[in-house]
């Protein structure tokens, strides 16, 4: 294999029951958070550190993590707030619910140092609802262990710091993923995304200075913090340092979660994942999540998977999730499938993404049983196109960038599929 | 429904404990919890007596615990099977036989996704989307539990041992 895979924010293979205090001290853990209680490591340090490691947003957007720190007010009035999104939603991404199972303490660690560097004092980790089983119970031990050790709560250490961390457990809705639907969510009300300006820095969670961030942004800062800038930058490529959880599943031998460094060609990523699965050929992949733009086998191929490479090929680096798909999908039913997603979870807040993702659905359906023509292919564009971009979050964009992806590189076996069916709906009746 | 204690001791003081998470008078933040609480404690549906116990718990207007209560996929609002069965369809488990899982399920139960069977032992909920176990597909959940890599063999005997 060309590129090893790292361990930044999984626990090493060998490590065990990783998601214990006593693991996670002996690979080093809370080392840098206990100089913070010890008064000898500053909030300055730690948001220069992170802003020089350049770590960027691991939820989707990519954003650097250390200026969307810096946008907190200094200095204000307390509360203000750190809030974590461990509600994982996006289809085709699972790792942080693996971060949450293996290796809590990372994060819990994470967050601490990040309201360190921001000033604030409490933090939630919004966990999606359905993790109620395994992961939200390994976080709450994880919490407890560190609370009892005296790294959570009040007055801690001779810097006598606040940091109260509490959970919040999700009942089941894609959209608060978005962080202003996901505060929307903490505040006990529907998670309809929030116009922005303002931004949740100035005014978030219960109208405080606030910032959201993704569990894996937040398990990587730890690992920052004790090894240093450079040895983050080190790992990956220019503009994309460090490591990603690539979720890997789809039409492989061995989907799994496979931490490497960013910049990892495709084509190794796919040979730690076994290679296309039944000895079939690879026909397309989504490279991060359902919501980024689909490629072709031949342009994935060339890929790197990092921000830059994916975002020249037409698409984006997204979650990290990669969806493979053999050369037996059905491009016309895999999209459906994705459409009725986007369709089920819209807030239905804005009119665009409301009406349209249920047009794109239902014409998809229609072009499956026959009773589509390959005219309405360029109504099912026109409706993406109408959605993306009038809506007030991202997830029209979403359900919009599919529909326009795999129409760019499959149109003809849509255009095929309309024919066939339509023939054998007619064979059906004659 | 009436007759029923309807939000017994123990979610109460749970939902207290609860709402202390969150700043005083910021006690609305704890409503996904008390409606979780309180559909547990209720067969896995949630009652309009229900939700105006846990609006007078937390001293909210019932309309803020109703539209929440029917935003959110994991509350059930009419009632449902003791068990609930949750079979992922979504992209990367329909790529490798999600769906074919769920009418698998649908033909063994004799009930369609949404609906309950007769003797009330099983929900199989509608429409499921991505619950974050993707490179586990096929993969179900059943009252909380993930199963993963889920063949139809495995999927008969999870259900068959449901009580």
């Amino acid at each position: 294999m060309g590129v090893p895979l790292a361990h930044v924010c999984l626990p090493p293979p060998e490590a065990e029951k990783p998601w214990r205090l006593d693991s996670y001290r002996q690979r080093g853990g809370y080392s840098s958070w206990s100089r913070v209680l010890d008064e000898k490591l500053a909030a300055a340090e730690i948001l220069d550190t992170v802003k020089a490691s350049g770590l960027r947003g691991r939820g989707g957007a990519g954003f650097p993590t250390g200026l969307k720190w810096s946008f907190m007010p200094r200095d204000c009035e307390q509360p203000s707030y750190l809030v974590c999104n461990s509600d994982e939603s996006e289809p085709g991404t699972c790792h942080d619910r693996d971060i949450l199972r293996y290796n809590p303490h990372a994060l819990i660690e994470g967050m601490a140092l990040a309201a360190c560097a921001m000033g604030a004092s409490v933090g939630y980790n919004y966990i999606r609802g359905e993790f109620l089983g395994e992961p939200v119970p390994r976080f709450l031990a994880a919490l407890e262990e560190a609370r009892a050790a005296g790294l959570i709560g009040r007055g801690l250490g001779e810097a006598k710091v606040d940091f109260e961390l509490h959970p919040f457990v999700g009942a089941g809705a894609y959209i608060c993923g978005e962080e202003t639907g996901l505060l929307e969510s903490l505040e006990g009300k529907p998670g309809k995304p929030r116009f922005k300006p303002p931004f949740p820095a100035q005014s978030g969670l219960y109208g405080r200075p606030t910032t959201v961030n993704n569990t894996q942004t937040l398990a990587s800062v730890p690992a920052i913090l004790q090894n240093g800038a450079d040895w983050f930058k080190g790992l990956g490529t220019p503009n994309s340092a460090g490591t990603m959880i690539y979720s890997v599943s789809g039409h492989v031998e061995r989907p799994g979660n496979y931490e490497a460094p960013l910049g990892v060609s495709f084509n190794d990523l796919l040979e730690h994942a076994g290679g296309v699965w039944k000895g079939r050929r690879l026909k397309a992949v989504i490279p991060g999540g359902s919501s980024v733009p689909v490629l072709p086998a031949e342009i994935i191929r060339e890929c790197a998977m990092d921000y830059d490479s994916l975002s020249k090929a037409g698409s984006a680096l997204g979650t990290g999730a990669m969806i493979v798909m053999d050369e037996t999908t059905c491009m016309v039913g895999a999209l459906r499938r994705i459409a009725r997603f986007y369709y089920a979870e819209s807030c239905g807040q804005c009119t665009p993404c409301r009406e349209g993702t249920g047009w794109l659905y239902r014409m998809l359906t229609r072009m499956l049983e026959g009773r589509a023509q390959v005219a309405d292919l360029d109504l099912l564009l026109n409706v993406a196109n109408n959605i993306e971009g009038h809506t007030i979050c991202a997830l029209g964009d979403a359900a919009a960038w599919p529909v326009q992806s795999f129409l760019k590189h499959f149109r003809p076996e849509f255009e095929a599929k309309i024919l066939s069916s339509a023939s054998q709906r007619e064979a059906a009746y004659a | 429904m009436a007759g029923k204690t309807l939000l017994p001791g123990r979610a109460r003081s749970a939902i207290q404990e609860s709402a202390a998470r969150f700043p005083a008078g910021r006690q609305r933040s704890a409503v996904l919890d008390a409606l979780r609480l309180a559909q547990e404690e209720n067969g896995g549906w949630l009652s309009v007596p229900l939700m105006d116990a846990v609006a007078g718990e937390l001293k909210l207007p019932p309309i803020q615990v109703y539209e929440v209560a029917t935003f959110y996929s994991m509350f059930e609002v009419r009632p449902v099977g003791r068990h609930c069965v949750s079979v992922c369809t979504n992209i990367s488990c329909w790529l490798r036989g999600g769906g074919e899982l769920l009418a698998h399920l649908e033909n063994r139960l004799g009930i369609g996704a949404g609906e309950s069977t007769a003797d009330g032992r099983i929900y199989l909920k509608k429409e499921e989307e991505c619950l974050a176990a993707c490179t586990g597909a096929p993969m179900m959940m059943v009252d909380h539990r993930y199963y993963e890599h889920v063949s139809a063999e495995d999927a008969d005997r999870i259900v068959g041992e449901l009580k």
